[in-house]
């Protein structure tokens, strides 16, 4: 189903969480919360889910105001980072809560409701555990089964605070891969926060980004990352490395020496300089360019990773060289961004 | 199968690295048949004196009988009242924050400090037909004072704090997601109380209830003055030891306090196994 949030602002005893925010997300859709603690990402996803109400605003499911539905009528597959299954009762019971609480005729048959928990389990890939007391689970299958709790309501929508943040890495990513099959084969509109953007950009159709209580931008995968709108996001998402400039004429300058990039229409005056540390060319001549005396070089994985002092303020970039490089051997290395933007000075 | 011979029917859980267990053990034991076993065998002793057709003879006299009655019922019935209301109790004090909850807590502790016939005295003025709730009660004809329901009134005000404490800290762990996950799958209010937190707390419910009911078996001091002690009707086991000691009736009196040692070991061993069973359950 459609979920609109529109102009939601939420406070905390007077404390502003979130300042005005909208967005739209499409039926079907998987999209990721993303951003650091405090942005606010998880005040959104209960403020969708009813557990929260707005101050401000409304949350519309399809047509539907929601904001006057209580959390039993809205229908929402809430799953939690600590699983939150219930202790005393059997991985089968847990699924089929949300059906044996219905009333009347909605209320399946306690055989149809059976059915129903090992179809689910069979989804997650737990086939057998019926039995099973959350107890006798590791993380990766409680968290499993809490996503089969929650879709056994056949949710408008399915909220996802953190799932993976209680687990290790590698069952980390599995279940991420798993996660993306089971949206594909089911469809449910679903919305997950994180603050891993590892896990946003690879899982997600698109990436809201947040930041103390707004939203920064809401993009694809390539559009964050190669289009960042905001020195927020440019510094956030990926790599990237800073350095003050000036811009006149046309012309993007550090201290008096024009460094070879042109930006016709940026505004005149002080700028921040974002590039990629991937993304430079090496220059031998330094007519046009970053030059920078080498304070400190590190192997990171497939690459070097060098650090360089610029101008007589000494601000520190850093960019990425291939290993074998002659470059990372010299005292002294010029370069100029192949991408790059520059954002008016705050 | 690559386990352990199974020669020795049982043994032991093997030890952790952190030394002391034989030390500890042993401190344990000498120090329970110093102060528990020792005791109770001399009380079993002294009525194995009496010959089983004396013993027999005690154990179903109608007068003991009825006192046991008394004893155990009236126990059972205050235990359970106290678990419906210390849970509620416990509820209020854990979930809401009100002026004076300090106070109420500190309140709740307070049968536990005073000494018990100073209870049993301001409860009997309380509820005597000419006291302030007596009167009251008495025009609807309901009698409480020296009857056994004034019995079950002394151990209510006994027993509470053994099920507000022992329910209290269990319910302060409480998952507050554990309740919002059930409300986003649709539970009400009444339906995520009786089918999520409830069992959640049934352990500790049954802990304060075993407690309550077993002080509530031992208890004399509070009962024996709003009582009325009429033999038969509101006299209660402790009450015929005593009366039975001051008859020099020694042997008499040790065959009621076995009885009542054993029934209440038989049920506080019934409720020790419903709890480890669900512990071994749920984790």
């Amino acid at each position: 189903m459609e979920v609109r949030v529109a102009n939601v602002r939420k406070e905390f005893e007077r404390f502003p969480a979130l300042h005005d925010v909208s967005l739209d997300i499409k039926s079907g859709e998987l999209i990721a919360l993303l951003g650091p603690s405090g942005s606010g990402k998880t005040t959104l996803l209960r403020l969708i889910a009813g557990l929260e109400r707005p101050t401000k605003g409304k949350i519309f499911f399809g047509e539907e105001d929601a904001s006057q539905k209580s959390i039993q009528e809205r229908n929402v597959g809430f799953v939690f980072q600590h699983y939150a299954l219930f202790r005393h009762m059997t991985v089968a019971d847990n699924i089929g809560f949300g059906l044996k609480v219905r009333h009347g005729p909605s209320r399946p048959s306690a055989q149809e409701i059976r059915r129903r928990a090992s179809e689910l389990l069979d989804l997650v890939q737990l086939s057998g555990l019926e039995k099973r007391y959350p107890a006798q689970l590791s993380g990766g299958q409680r968290q499993r089964v809490a996503l089969a709790r929650a879709m056994a309501i056949e949710p408008a929508v399915l909220l996802l605070d953190e799932p993976f943040g209680a687990l290790d890495a590698q069952v980390r990513r599995e279940l991420r891969r798993w996660l993306r099959d089971i949206h594909d084969a089911t469809g449910h509109t679903t919305v997950f926060v994180t603050h891993d953007q590892e896990e946003a950009l690879e899982l997600a159709d698109r990436v809201v980004v947040m930041s103390q209580g707004s939203i920064e931008q809401v993009g694809t995968a390539d559009e964050i990352y190669d289009t960042p709108n905001s020195p927020f996001v440019y510094g956030f998402i990926g790599e990237s490395s800073a350095l003050p400039v000036k811009v006149e004429d046309g012309q993007v300058w550090i201290a008096d020496r024009p460094i070879g990039l042109s930006a016709p229409h940026a505004p005149q005056g002080e700028a921040t300089l974002f590039f990629r540390p991937h993304d430079v060319d090496l220059v031998d001549e330094c007519n046009g360019c970053i030059a920078g005396t080498v304070a400190a070089s590190r192997r990171v994985a497939g690459t070097r990773r060098v650090e360089l002092e610029i101008g007589g303020e000494r601000q520190r970039v850093e960019i990425e060289l291939p290993v074998d490089h002659p470059a990372a051997q010299k005292s002294r290395v010029a370069f100029r961004p192949r991408r790059w933007k520059l954002f008016p000075a705050p | 199968m690559t386990t352990a011979p199974a020669k020795a029917g049982w043994r032991f859980r093997q030890p952790s690295v952190i030394p002391g267990f034989g030390l500890t053990l042993g401190f344990s034991l000498a120090y329970l048949t110093l102060i528990i076993l020792i005791p109770l065998s001399g009380l079993i002793w002294r009525s194995a004196a009496l010959g089983w057709t004396d013993f027999w003879a005690i154990a179903t006299d109608r007068r003991t009988i009825n006192a046991l009655e008394i004893s155990f019922g009236t126990a059972f019935i205050a235990a359970s009242v106290n678990v419906v209301f210390g849970t509620i109790v416990a509820w209020v004090l854990v979930r809401y924050n009100f002026p004076g909850r300090r106070i109420v807590d500190a309140m709740v502790d307070l049968p536990f400090a005073l000494p018990t016939a100073v209870a049993g005295i301001a409860l009997t003025t309380l509820y005597a037909p000419n006291g302030w709730l007596g009167s009251l009660l008495a025009p609807l004809g309901i009698k409480v004072a020296y009857t056994p329901l004034g019995i079950v009134i002394a151990l209510i005000f006994i027993g509470l704090p053994f099920v507000v404490r022992t329910v209290q800290p269990i319910m302060e762990e409480i998952d507050k997601e554990v309740e919002e996950v059930a409300a986003t799958l649709g539970a009400n209010r009444f339906q995520t109380i009786a089918r999520v937190l409830l069992p959640g707390l049934a352990p500790a419910i049954v802990t304060g209830f075993a407690l309550a009911f077993a002080r509530g078996v031992g208890e004399y001091g509070s009962v024996i003055f709003i009582a009325g002690n009429l033999p038969y009707k509101s006299e209660i086991a402790p009450l015929l030891i005593v009366i039975r000691l001051e008859e020099y009736n020694y042997a008499a009196a040790t065959a009621i306090a076995a009885i009542m040692l054993a029934l209440s070991f038989v049920m506080l061993l019934v409720i020790n196994l419903v709890q480890t069973w669900s512990r071994k359950r749920y984790g």
